[in-house]
């Protein structure tokens, strides 16, 4: 493991007394798409502000390829690029002005030929003497990762890439983001859209209210948190779940023609023979056994619910003392 | 030392001076050459010299001078504002860029706009009145020295302004008044003598004493004087400005 970010302890409490982060400790590796995924106000944004160097961190410690952010800020700055989540752009300023600027505020030398490819990679170049103003919303955007690109960045922030913008545009980004991750940049998106995260990242940290609750691989997040169904096709209409199998957490669909089964992926025994084996005893013919698994958006809202129920932290702890005594 | 850096933030300010040329220069020369219209060949024409300098050109370094302070104030104020405003601020403060930098690049951009549009102002002058510049390296160091001092104050205006409003208020209510009432189109040696002590509380009246100086030879104040005071105003900018990146006041959360 080569870990690029490092953060430890961080916390942000805001003049207004607002605790924005609560002791954040997390590491990305090199080269990994990292999706960090929150409901709005999260502390997503003030996070990557913190490692930006935009918003001053009340406690804590973050470094950036080894170099502390406050203490070597020129180093860590210039590998990485930032494309905020606001479509903030110098209105009255050409796209090829506005790539000049960030190109030498990070420190690197023209280079128009880099600027170009950039542009041309993100359907821009057509468009560089144009004022940012006239462009479409699509297009700004564009502009913002175009900027970000400008000084060839290792860690690419990208914070609500897809807020807003068409599908069309969307596919494009990830098909971009990709690519960059293929060139070896490490790419962290923030996203409240899960389809996002389940598309494009390898690893996944859940954040409410200013703490991290979760990090994990996108597979094993899925496969350690994910329900399963299974629906059991029928050969005959059911009127309602035969009483035999009542004690099982079975619903029958609308039409009556499929059992629908939830079960526990992870548990050794999970019914499913029994459900089986009673159906058959029942003499109820099935001709298909269809499973799915739940999508990260179900682990997640179960995640945020959870974390968001301050009973359930006294209930752990009670358990907890409970265990102990 | 991120030069690479200082340069694209001077260039990209310099930059609005092209595209907004018109404004930039056109409005401060048309509005010169109506105060020598007006004060130069209408009222001067009756006025008696002053120190042996006709009223005409004795103006012309307070008409300079007012003009320099208006428009250091506004170009740094709306330099550094603007960015706030729509929030590419952002890009900045995650550049591996230094406050002295950052300041290097916004400051020298509109001191530089200034420091052409006082020449400018002095050669549209020549249009209407003859003059003689006594200490050249003086005056150029003069013009300099306030156009920088006064694209700092600008600066740290547009950081603490939090609306356009804000923006206008301290050149409009301040720094106009103080121009006008330091000796732009007197010498201050017309005034009673209580109001000429009062006067000498007015930093304005250095820096215009200090640069009638550098064209004339004379002076309402010692041009020593004159020059320690312009740059005690310097240093008390600097100090307002290495505070406000110190504390992040206004910039960071």
């Amino acid at each position: 493991m080569d870990p690029i970010i490092t953060v430890s302890n961080l916390n942000k409490t805001y003049a207004s007394g607002f605790q924005a982060l609560k002791s954040i400790d997390l590491t990305i590796q090199r080269g990994e798409i990292f999706a960090l995924l929150g409901p709005n106000g999260a502390g997503k944004t003030t996070l990557i502000s913190i490692i930006c160097g935009i918003v001053n961190a009340t406690q804590g410690q973050v470094t950036v390829d080894g170099y502390d952010i406050i203490r070597d800020y020129r180093a860590a700055r210039k590998t990485i690029g930032l494309v905020p989540q606001e479509l903030t752009n110098n209105m009255f300023d050409t796209i090829w002005a506005t790539m000049k600027l960030s190109r030498g505020l990070f420190g690197k030398p023209q280079d128009d030929a880099h600027l170009e490819k950039v542009l041309r990679e993100l359907s821009l170049w057509d468009k560089r003497n144009e004022k940012i103003m006239t462009l479409s919303g699509g297009m700004k955007r564009r502009v913002l990762i175009a900027k970000a690109l400008s000084h060839e960045p290792d860690v690419l922030f990208l914070d609500e890439p897809t807020a807003g913008v068409d599908v069309e545009l969307r596919r494009d980004m990830w098909e971009m983001v990709r690519k960059l991750r293929a060139s070896g940049v490490t790419i962290i998106l923030t996203t409240h859209y899960i389809e996002e995260a389940e598309e494009m990242a390898d690893r996944i940290g859940v954040i409410s209210r200013g703490e991290i609750i979760l990090v994990d691989d996108k597979a094993a997040l899925m496969r350690k948190l994910g329900t399963k169904q299974l629906s059991v096709h029928l050969q005959h209409q059911l009127e309602a779940v035969p009483p035999s199998l009542a004690y099982l957490p079975l619903a029958l669909s609308d039409d009556g023609f499929a059992l629908i089964y939830t079960y526990d992926a992870l548990k050794e025994q999970n019914g499913i023979a029994d459900l089986l084996r009673i159906l058959v005893q029942e003499n109820i013919e099935f001709k298909d056994l269809h499973s799915s698994q739940s999508s990260l958006e179900d682990i997640f809202v179960d995640l945020v619910n959870t974390s968001a129920r301050p009973s359930t932290a006294v209930t752990g702890t009670a358990a907890a003392v409970e265990s102990t005594l | 030392m991120n030069l690479y850096g200082v340069k694209a933030i001077y260039l990209f300010e310099l930059s609005r001076l092209r595209r907004t040329l018109l404004q930039s220069i056109a409005s401060p020369v048309i509005s010169t050459s109506l105060y020598f219209v007006v004060f130069g060949a209408a009222i001067g024409s009756r006025m008696t010299e002053i120190d042996g300098v006709s009223y005409g050109a004795f103006i012309i370094p307070g008409l300079i001078m007012l003009m320099l302070l208006n428009e250091s104030i506004s170009n740094a104020s709306f330099g550094i504002y603007m960015p706030r405003f729509t929030g590419t601020i952002y890009e900045v403060l995650s550049a591996p860029v230094s406050p002295a930098e950052i300041v290097i690049g916004y400051v020298g951009a509109a001191a530089t706009k200034s420091v052409i549009l006082g020449l400018l102002i002095l050669l549209t002058a020549r249009l209407f009145v003859v003059y003689d510049i006594a200490h050249p390296v003086w005056m150029l160091a003069f013009l300099t020295l306030t156009a920088v001092t006064f694209s700092l104050f600008g600066f740290i205006i547009g950081v603490w302004a939090d609306g356009f409003e804000k923006l206008q208020i301290i050149p409009m209510m301040i720094v106009t008044p103080l121009a006008f009432l330091g000796g732009s189109f007197y010498s201050i040696n017309m005034l009673p003598p209580v109001w000429q002590t009062v006067t000498l509380f007015n930093p304005v009246v250095y820096l215009i004493s200090g640069f009638r100086w550098s064209f004339y030879g004379v002076a309402d104040v010692h041009i020593g004087i004159s020059l320690a005071m312009t740059l005690v105003f310097l240093a008390v900018c600097l100090a307002i400005v290495w505070w406000i990146f110190r504390t992040g006041y206004k910039l960071k959360d």
